[in-house]
């Protein structure tokens, strides 16, 4: 057996054991289903309310993937303009880490404010949570290029463009691809704030409409909805970053 | 010594390469460091000149020079006739780190400058499935790496990579190669291997070729003209000819008159740093 099917094997038997020790804790403390209902309930739930569920999880879904790929794109910008010249980084990231530090939760009354309640919110909530991970990741994959490197370029000649597109965006991939896991999952997190904000649709609306109704089990049908779609995103961007940037990994390796 | 001085430098009407009273200043102010002292260098084409010396002593501030990485304070840098950076001129580097490309693989990375410099860049599109990918092939083979260009840079050994790094330099005709210590980090059989190599490429394609390094053994191995240079302000205190026939071999590098030239040299670098710290 290799090394990496033992992790996976230990990886699956933990979470089977989460889900067995969180139903055992509650069948032999008999909690309430109000107060913590069993994972078996939140399952059934989830199953017997799946039509009325459905719109929404799509609803937050959607949401989700448009504000992340706003917030990729316009993030891609940025980080290029700033990571591309050591001035612009230089003048840029002091204010750029001042943004980062606001809690994104603060925004979302401003942008209810501007767009009134609903989905656009939701949709620029999740955008800015996703923009700075991106910005951040890009510039600093840009404007770490080795200056050896650079002289070689600059030696022969090349342009600004050139040693872009032949070295600093080939370069900032790996860095670019970690921040997209990073992103993904932030882009939920801005989608559900906004929904439980101001909207009357979504997972974070309808969490909170059970949760008000004290229909806990269907709160925990919402989380772990949530949780499924936060790990799905985040595989599918991990196999994407392995296929595209495998050279960053096997350098490690060789060198290691 | 000004007899050997004056047989080294070509006169100017045939000079390829011509530093005439330059100076370099980093920075400005009470701060300026004074990189380089006005020096005058000479190289006619094709010339082969190794800039020896302590650390700060101003071999790559030359280098970046005639290159056109970095600007002269004061004084003249021609190159072919014209100032330096007028004109596109083919310049080809090599560093003591082989700075390849590590998503590319070994073919691609020295088809970089192909891809950059005129004219082939306009041709690339069209030709770097065949004729260009030959031409890398062709220069790999002769650096000992035939069938190694889909390899990546991880795959290969430190000399490995440096070869490559090589050919890179190479692979655009260049006019002018600079060398930046470029056989630095590697073990000794690895880098008396690569001298014989550079020695075989220098002489199949004649570029004028600056080498900057340590090993006083390399400079007389592969120059024509071996420049010592001493630091704080840098500058050239000796410019001295090698005398010994080409094609040249590691025996002869334990022959009395090369160890008499690399002791000079030594003798040289170390005088001048002794009655500099008397003084």
């Amino acid at each position: 057996m290799t090394q990496d099917t033992k992790r996976h094997i230990a990886s699956t038997a933990l979470i089977i054991g989460f889900f067995l020790a969180w139903e055992l804790f509650c069948w032999a403390g008999k909690i309430s289903s109000v107060v913590l209902p069993r994972p078996s309930e939140v399952v059934v739930t989830l199953f017997e309310r799946r039509d009325a569920i459905w719109p929404h999880v799509w609803q937050t879904l959607f949401t989700t993937l448009i504000g992340f790929a706003l917030g990729v794109g316009i993030g891609v910008l940025i980080g290029i303009s700033i990571g591309a010249s050591k001035l612009a980084y230089a003048v840029v990231y002091p204010l750029l880490v001042g943004f980062s530090s606001i809690p994104k939760v603060a925004v979302v009354p401003i942008f209810v404010l501007w767009f009134g309640a609903g989905t656009v919110p939701a949709i620029l909530t999740a955008m800015i949570l996703c923009v700075f991970p991106v910005v951040v990741n890009v510039a600093t994959g840009l404007a770490t290029t080795e200056p050896e490197l650079e002289d070689v370029m600059r030696s022969l000649r090349a342009t600004s463009l050139d040693i872009l597109t032949n070295v600093g965006l080939p370069r900032a991939m790996p860095y670019f691809f970690a921040s997209l896991k990073v992103a993904i999952t932030q882009a939920f997190v801005g989608t559900v704030i906004a929904e439980t904000v101001a909207s009357n649709r979504g997972i974070g609306n309808f969490m909170l409409i059970a949760s008000s109704n004290f229909d806990v089990p269907l709160v925990f049908a919402g989380l772990l909805i949530l949780a499924v779609l936060g790990v799905g995103l985040y595989v599918i961007f991990s196999v994407i970053e392995a296929s595209v940037t495998g050279w960053a990994r096997r350098k490690d390796l060789a060198m290691g | 010594m000004s007899a050997a001085g004056d047989e080294a430098s070509p006169s100017r009407a045939d000079a390829f390469v011509e530093l005439e009273n330059v100076t370099v200043t980093y920075g400005g102010g009470e701060r300026a460091v004074n990189a380089l002292a006005p020096t005058n260098l000479r190289m006619v084409k094709g010339d082969f000149v190794a800039l020896v010396g302590p650390s700060g002593c101003g071999k790559s501030t030359i280098l970046k020079l005639v290159s056109g990485l970095i600007r002269n304070t004061s004084g003249l840098v021609f190159v072919a006739g014209r100032e330096v950076g007028a004109e596109a001129m083919r310049v080809g580097m090599a560093f003591q780190n082989p700075t390849l490309l590590p998503w590319l693989t070994i073919r691609d990375n020295v088809m970089l400058p192909l891809k950059i410099v005129p004219p082939f860049r306009g041709q690339y599109r069209r030709k770097r499935k065949a004729e260009f990918r030959d031409r890398a092939e062709a220069l790999l083979a002769s650096v000992g790496l035939a069938g190694f260009g889909d390899k990546h840079p991880w795959q290969l050994s430190g000399g490995m990579m440096q070869r490559a790094s090589l050919c890179r330099a190479l692979i655009h005709d260049p006019q002018l190669l600079m060398l930046d210590e470029p056989f630095g980090a590697l073990d000794q059989f690895t880098r008396e291997e690569l001298w014989s190599i550079m020695q075989n490429l220098w002489l199949e394609r004649k570029p004028t070729v600056i080498l900057v390094t340590h090993d006083l053994k390399e400079a007389a191995y592969l120059a024509n003209r071996i420049c010592v240079m001493q630091a704080r302000p840098g500058r050239i205190i000796e410019d001295r000819a090698v005398p010994f026939g080409r094609p040249r071999t590691i025996e002869m590098t334990y022959a009395p008159d090369f160890v008499a030239l690399t002791h000079h040299l030594r003798d040289a670098i170390f005088s001048n740093r002794a009655t500099k710290e008397a003084a």
